[in-house]
């Protein structure tokens, strides 16, 4: 038997290794936002396109510049990036200027993700604190809706789309009417219901065939892709399922009490950005809390906050400062709930 | 019989790595021949290290004591072959530092016929008298950690011991020893399970295995028969169902409280390799000289269960085994709480349980970059002890090691590694872990 010589490294255990990475979690966020944006195309044309495009890459090259500012390697490959400019287009108007949403985006990347230090400092959600933003910014163009399915979306875009840089953008609601049969009030289901106390039937809300922001229409494709995501252990399901919980609980026995004049739960779960919010941004792993018990108080605090501020404050849609005081106090939850440890307070 | 086999009772949390254990588990355990030269460290054990009773020179016969116990918590030595003694120097151990060993030269050309017992009427011996044969047997754990096994037997007095745990959980990927044993010996395993309880004096005794071997809880079950004192249990397979407080929630629903031990719930644990060395030693009175090792992993030829001097270098154990030229990593243990070895040269020790072998580039093994942690959760879920081991992490990057300790429970981990096997950002959580311990135990020596 010829001596065995070999070079052996050392490694500290364990030394198994189970084949989950991080840009493996981001890719299968990708596909799962995947279906949203090509619904979200087919029923608003190509405006939506050239947005995804817009923030995509401007998210992406603002990532490069960021890093290449701090001396840190391109973190693009991470997929991050990617989430955060779909997600940015998804909560913006279908016909939102391209320009604004270059702002928008290059403030998710800078304010909300590398001022923090990037992949996993970040204290909220990057692509919400673009959103915010341009709330802030452009409050015309922000709350300034399209009806969906129009005829000749797939061939021209809506005027307010190509708006040159630094210029307003033109208002849309002539060109919309030459489009359309029926009348659009350019209301969005939660302004309707707000404003006029109409209900939009729930198969639209579900199906998506409704106004409103570039993801927010179909509940249906969302709730898929979140399935898909939890299946694969890349969701924490707590987190939706506790979201919509948090707005039941407070939307439900407002209903039950007056039902003229508050909506009913069905309708503030799939209206608006809650679904998209709940699937997809509450869940955002950096901004959320990691104790078991905190991730339902969390959850919770936003579904119910959600429903707060569409009753009872100024905007119709509530998710985005929902989700963002959600992020904010994510850290406090977490501190105050640190797990109980096995074998701690049981008796002996 | 219906109910044992159908109800799989669990721990929460934990993990489902790969088994990998259908590379050895269907091969019978096998004789390995003598090394030219034996390494017997006098430490092989946690406590003191034991006493050479011998000189360099002198022949010793297989099975003949050579060191003695140095005091309670410690064991003796016994000569795993015929041969002379050669020398007693410090040598290479697995953990790092050298420590003081036995060199054997074995004589080729004896038959190697056990001649050294001491038989003891096993019917008729008193509580002490077992656990006083049981250290005069050498006999250590042999689940990994090599606590005296005779120290166990007497559980501090303010705690009531009601139940004795066999573990035959086997949790570790690539290990089947445990498994062989049960199938082969569930004689011996029944038999030092009955020596215990009488030196207990406890009545119940619950074997748990995984459910992944329900073909050793049929074996077990058979050989058992009508007798109701002694119970075998199926429970999940899952990692680290084998670590103590695991077991005993699965098996019994009793939470050992942290920094404690199995006694303070009533409890006492022993690894089912180590029962059926009991039965199988104590009637004739014989040392622990050999055990079985399961030799595993893509960097061996021929893997299998091999009965194993102690004191074989791990070259020879491997060089049987048929290692390729491209092993890289030797791990001794299972691939999640074992340790890479650096060297060789060192020997095969009584708690070792296995020895897998890794190729370069083996999949298994490899890990991406490093990436900062994005608070995925996924540990926190994983971690059999209910720790937060994402902001422990955070913690130990940023060097406050006491904080882990006084707020996040830092020495209630026992390293299982669940957390880093999980982690897609790859962060050495449970390096981290070990490095802030043992920090925190140098700065608390300094200020004592």
């Amino acid at each position: 038997m010829s001596e065995l010589r070999i070079t052996t490294e050392l490694r500290s255990s364990p030394h198994l290794k189970q084949m989950v990475s991080v840009p493996q979690i981001m890719r299968n966020v990708v596909y799962a936002l995947l279906p949203v944006c090509a619904w979200s195309v087919y029923a608003f044309g190509i405006s939506v396109l050239l947005l995804l495009i817009t923030t995509t890459l401007t998210c992406m090259l603002s990532e490069a510049l960021f890093c290449r500012l701090s001396g840190k390697a391109s973190s693009i490959s991470d997929g991050s990036i990617a989430i955060t400019g779909l997600l940015l287009a998804l909560t913006l108007p279908p016909g939102f200027p391209l320009w604004m949403a270059a702002v928008a985006a290059f403030v998710a990347v800078g304010l909300g993700k590398a001022l923090f230090g990037g992949l996993g400092y970040n204290v909220m959600n990057p692509a919400l604190v673009g959103r915010a933003f341009v709330q802030a910014a452009f409050p015309v163009a922000i709350t300034t809706w399209s009806p969906p399915f129009l005829p000749g979306r797939f061939s021209e875009v809506i005027p307010s789309t190509l708006t040159a840089p630094f210029m307003k953008p033109v208002p849309i609601g002539e060109w919309i009417e030459q489009r359309t049969v029926d009348a659009f009030s350019g209301a969005t289901p939660l302004a309707l219901q707000k404003f006029e106390q109409i209900i939009t039937p729930w198969p639209d809300l579900l199906t998506g065939t409704i106004a409103g922001s570039a993801g927010e229409t179909s509940a249906l494709i969302i709730l898929l892709g979140g399935i898909y995501l939890a299946v694969r252990r890349m969701l924490d399901w707590r987190l939706p399922v506790g979201v919509m919980l948090g707005a039941v609980i407070v939307s439900l026995p407002l209903w039950l009490l007056d039902a003229s004049r508050y909506p009913d739960p069905l309708f503030v779960l799939l209206s608006g950005g809650l679904m998209l919010g709940a699937v997809f941004m509450a869940t955002d792993m950096v901004a959320s809390p990691v104790t078991p018990l905190g991730v339902w108080i969390y959850a919770l605090f936003i579904g119910m906050l959600t429903v707060v501020i569409r009753l009872f404050g100024g905007l119709t849609e509530g998710v985005m400062y929902a989700i963002l005081l959600g992020n904010a106090i994510s850290p406090l939850i977490s501190l105050v709930t640190q797990p109980k440890i096995f074998g701690e307070g049981r008796k002996p | 019989m219906f109910n044992t086999l159908f109800r799989r009772k669990s721990f929460r949390h934990g993990v489902h790595p790969q088994e990998f254990k259908e590379l050895t588990n269907k091969l019978p355990i096998r004789r390995l021949p003598f090394a030219p030269t034996l390494i017997v460290p006098l430490s092989q054990h946690a406590g003191k290290p034991s006493v050479p009773l011998v000189k360099p020179g002198q022949e010793v016969v297989r099975g003949q004591p050579i060191a003695s116990a140095d005091g309670f918590m410690s064991v003796p030595q016994h000569a795993p072959a015929t041969g002379r003694i050669e020398s007693i120097q410090l040598m290479p151990s697995a953990r790092g530092p050298k420590t003081q060993s036995l060199i054997l030269h074995v004589y080729q050309a004896s038959t190697q016929q056990e001649l050294y017992e001491n038989a003891h009427d096993i019917d008729t011996l008193t509580p002490d008298e077992i656990i006083q044969a049981v250290q005069d047997a050498g006999m250590v754990g042999l689940g990994g950690a090599a606590f005296p096994t005779h120290v166990k037997m007497k559980p501090p007095p303010e705690h009531h011991v009601d139940t004795l745990v066999a573990n035959g959980c086997e949790c570790e990927p690539y290990l089947t020893c445990d498994h062989r044993i049960m199938l082969e010996q569930p004689e011996n395993l029944i038999q030092g399970i009955r020596l215990v309880q009488r030196a207990l004096g406890v009545d119940r005794a619950v074997i748990g295995i995984e459910d992944n071997k329900l073909d050793a809880v049929r074996v077990i079950a058979e050989q058992l028969g009508d007798d109701k004192a002694i119970r075998v249990q199926a429970v999940q397979t899952k990692y680290p169902q084998g670590a103590e407080k695991m077991l005993i929630r699965s098996l019994l629903g009793r939470e050992v409280p942290p920094g404690q031990f199995p006694s303070a719930v009533g409890v006492s644990m022993f690894n089912v390799g180590t029962l059926a060395q009991i039965g199988e030693l104590l009637p004739h009175g014989r040392g622990v000289i050999e055990r079985v090792v399961t030799v595993s992993g893509p960097g061996v030829e021929r893997p299998g269960n091999y009965l194993v001097p102690v004191g074989t270098p791990i070259r020879f154990l491997l060089e049987y085994a048929g290692a390729t030229t491209n092993v890289h990593e030797v791990i001794l243990g299972g691939p999640m709480m074992g340790m890479a070895v650096a060297a060789l040269d060192v020997p095969v020790t009584k708690a070792m349980s296995g020895m897998v072998a890794f190729e370069q580039h083996d999949p298994d093994l490899e890990r991406g970059p490093t990436m900062p942690c994005i608070r995925c959760g996924y540990c926190v879920d994983a971690c059999p002890m209910h720790l937060n081991p994402s902001m422990l992490g955070l913690l130990a990057a940023s060097g406050d090691y006491a904080t882990m300790a006084s707020d996040y429970h830092l020495n209630d981990c026992f390293e299982c590694g669940s957390c880093s096997y999980v982690c897609p950002s790859n962060i050495p959580l449970v390096q981290y872990f070990r490095v802030a311990k043992s920090v925190n135990r140098d700065r608390a020596q300094q200020a004592g």
